[in-house]
């Protein structure tokens, strides 16, 4: 690997680890598209600061963008507290707005600043390794890199340090708050994370797909655990897996890095979705399956136990006849007297079926139920 | 003024108004039952979804004609949708982080698929600036006729399900219990918002899309608390703001039209929100005002009556 190659990859994961961390916290709280709402209405902020700092990696336009996000969320909050429209409509109104003045400056301006949409929109992580940092002369490595870097240990530093208030108040905020644990302050420290982050994210995958680093590890994480440290740590680990293989797959087929991060991401969600073991589709299909052979052996087991001794015991629990008295198809019927004899809960007697001791106990304890 | 404008208005500028104007109809009526459903942020997750069927019917067909493209951008945001409505049904992923991770990864997904396209050297591309941003000044004659068909159609068939729609938004959970099939409905009426978003992409592009359904119907709310005038205002503000942000986009340079109809119809709702006659925040103070003064007027008889009364013990 040449050296660029491992800074590349290197950027990548510290973007990925520093938006997935706060994520957990979105997804708990149910606030994903907030990071959605920030990372389109940061872009007025980010013009206006470009226009006087003519950079689009100094610390005041990150601050300064940073600011309008928060803006953002004390903007939605206002209007949602108008109690005139529900948050989603409210962030739905809010974005799009800042959005189109930052694109109208932008166009007017045009001329004038060299601030290309497509920069902000899609960020392009290949290039920014172009713009290094020199100290004394020395090179010392990409500037994204120690900008996310620094941001990534923001984010540690802030999680570690209010890790119990942050639990508290994403899990039971009246709670937090009865115990005076402020949670509208964490809330807004939240806010404050997600903006500045995403800010720092822009420059590398752009506004758009931020929200696929932000939301996809921790939506992946939560569908493989109940606890809020290992969903941070695996957050972590499935951030970094969908930045290195995304950087190869663009590597590969030569295509946008971003935009193979945000293919990892949904391929490796989809797979999980898929085969994670019991919240899994498949996990959810074989049990719903199991369900209804379990559920078809119980009806089997007690329509036997009722006629059981009576005199009509020898019709009702004639193989042939079942379907007729419990009114399933035929083939349904020979199925589910097989499945009843693996699992030992009847024995067959030429057409005849009868309990076995494991049988009666089952239909008793049904009943019973 | 007046005049300026009508001098403005030739018959380029006469056709862009009539496509602005039709889609803010379309979007604005089918916005209202995303708006009502709190399902605001759908419109945003399917356009951005769309990006993908794009290149892909461009990779496949290799033709650029509208139609292809617009029926890829259709299938991408439809099924883009459905993954939403299935994750959020089978897991315990709530329905705003499956809305993030669909909006974004399919439009990352899209992204490496334009890559691909420009990397194979194909000059004849989609740009990918107009499917973010839109080109409105591009709306041709023949554009604004298939809009006006689509968007009838999807109008036709919301008037058909009327009654369904109306009871799926209000009580889904009475609409399935007397026998309603919710789940196609559903899909229904998730169908009406990727065809009034793919509509609108040519004009205002992906990324504003969600703002022409959401505004207008935001805004209706404010005036009304019945459906039917809801859908029929929130139809009239969409195209007002369609029409409007056309006119004040071409009247100076270098204004880009999607994100001066997006402002227009952002005009509009804060207008709707302080205003509107009962639920408008002006009203809400005056209201308050009265409430104060009559009972001031009150307390200050009361004591009179009481300082009267003490008299003449």
């Amino acid at each position: 690997m040449a050296m660029h190659q491992i800074e590349i990859q290197l950027t990548a994961i510290v973007v990925a680890v520093a938006c997935a961390l706060p994520g957990v916290f979105l997804v708990l709280r149910r606030m994903t598209l907030m990071s959605d709402a920030i990372s389109h209405a940061i872009l007025p902020g980010i013009v206006l600061a470009f226009f006087l700092t003519e950079s689009l990696s100094s610390p005041l336009l990150i601050l300064a963008a940073a600011g309008t996000g928060v803006l953002t969320v004390v903007f939605v909050e206002l209007l949602q507290q108008t109690k005139l429209l529900k948050e989603d409509a409210a962030i739905g109104l809010t974005f799009p707005a800042l959005f189109s003045i930052g694109v109208i400056l932008i166009s007017r301006f045009a001329g004038n600043v060299h601030l290309d949409m497509d920069a902000v929109l899609l960020g392009e992580i290949a290039y920014a390794h172009l713009n290094r940092l020199e100290v004394f002369g020395y090179n010392m490595g990409p500037v994204a890199l120690y900008v996310m870097g620094t941001i990534l240990v923001l984010n540690l530093a802030f999680i570690l340090l209010f890790y119990k208030e942050l639990k508290l108040a994403t899990f039971d905020a009246s709670l937090a708050a009865a115990l005076g644990f402020a949670p509208t302050l964490i809330h807004y420290g939240l806010m404050t994370l997600v903006s500045v982050t995403t800010v720092g994210a822009f420059d590398a995958v752009g506004s758009i797909l931020v929200v696929a680093l932000i939301a996809g590890p921790p939506a992946t994480a939560y569908l493989m655990t109940d606890s809020l440290g290992r969903m941070l740590i695996l957050s972590a680990i499935i951030g970094s897996v969908n930045a290195i293989s995304g950087y190869w797959l663009a590597y590969l087929f030569d295509v946008s890095i971003a935009g193979a991060i945000a293919t990892m991401t949904l391929l490796i969600f989809g797979l999980t979705f898929l085969v994670v073991p019991e919240r899994g589709l498949i996990a959810i299909a074989r049990r719903r399956a199991r369900q209804k052979w379990e559920f078809a052996q119980k009806m089997l087991v007690i329509h036997l136990l009722n006629h059981e001794g009576l005199p009509e015991a020898e019709a009702e629990s004639e193989i042939a006849h079942l379907h007729e008295h419990l009114r399933w198809e035929p083939t349904f019927a020979t199925q589910v007297v097989k499945y009843a004899l693996n699992n030992r809960c009847v024995s067959q007697k030429e057409t005849q079926l009868t309990l076995t001791e494991q049988g009666r106990a089952m239909a008793r304890q049904v009943l019973v139920q | 003024m007046i005049l300026n404008i009508l001098t403005h208005f030739d018959y380029t500028l006469m056709i862009v108004s009539i496509g602005a104007a039709l889609l803010g109809t379309v979007s604005g009526a089918l916005g209202t039952y995303a708006v009502l459903r709190r399902q605001s942020l759908l419109g945003d997750a399917i356009s951005h979804a769309a990006l993908p069927g794009i290149a892909i019917a461009f990779l496949l067909t290799g033709s650029k004609t509208p139609l292809i493209l617009v029926l890829g951008a259709a299938i991408a945001g439809w099924l883009g949708a459905l993954l939403i409505l299935s994750v959020v049904k089978l897991t315990r992923i709530k329905y705003d982080s499956a809305l993030g991770i669909v909006l974004s990864t399919f439009f990352g997904f899209g992204l490496v698929l334009h890559t691909l396209i420009q990397r194979t050297g194909n000059a004849n591309q989609a740009g990918l600036d107009t499917f973010l941003f839109g080109q409105a000044a591009t709306i041709l004659e023949r554009d604004v006729l298939t809009m006006g068909i689509l968007g009838g159609i999807a109008l036709i068939i919301m008037l058909v399900f009327w009654k369904e729609l109306k009871l799926l938004v209000f009580d889904e959970g009475f609409a399935a219990s007397i026998g309603f099939p919710i789940r196609a409905l559903d899909i229904l009426l998730t169908g009406l918002l990727v065809i009034a978003i793919v509509l609108g992409l040519q004009a205002v592009g992906a990324v504003l899309m969600s703002a022409m359904l959401v505004a207008p119907a935001v805004a209706a709310r404010q005036w009304t608390d019945k459906l039917n005038m809801m859908v029929l205002l929130a139809a009239c503000f969409g195209a007002l703001a369609g029409v409007s942000g056309t006119i004040i986009s071409s009247s100076a340079s270098r204004i880009p039209t999607g994100p001066t109809i997006v402002l227009c119809a952002t005009v509009i709702v804060g207008f709707s929100i302080a205003f509107a006659p009962n639920r408008g925040l002006v009203w809400h103070r005056v209201r308050q005002q009265r409430h104060r003064r009559s009972l001031k007027v009150a307390t200050d008889r009361l004591l009179k009556q009481q300082r009267q009364g003490g008299d003449a013990l």
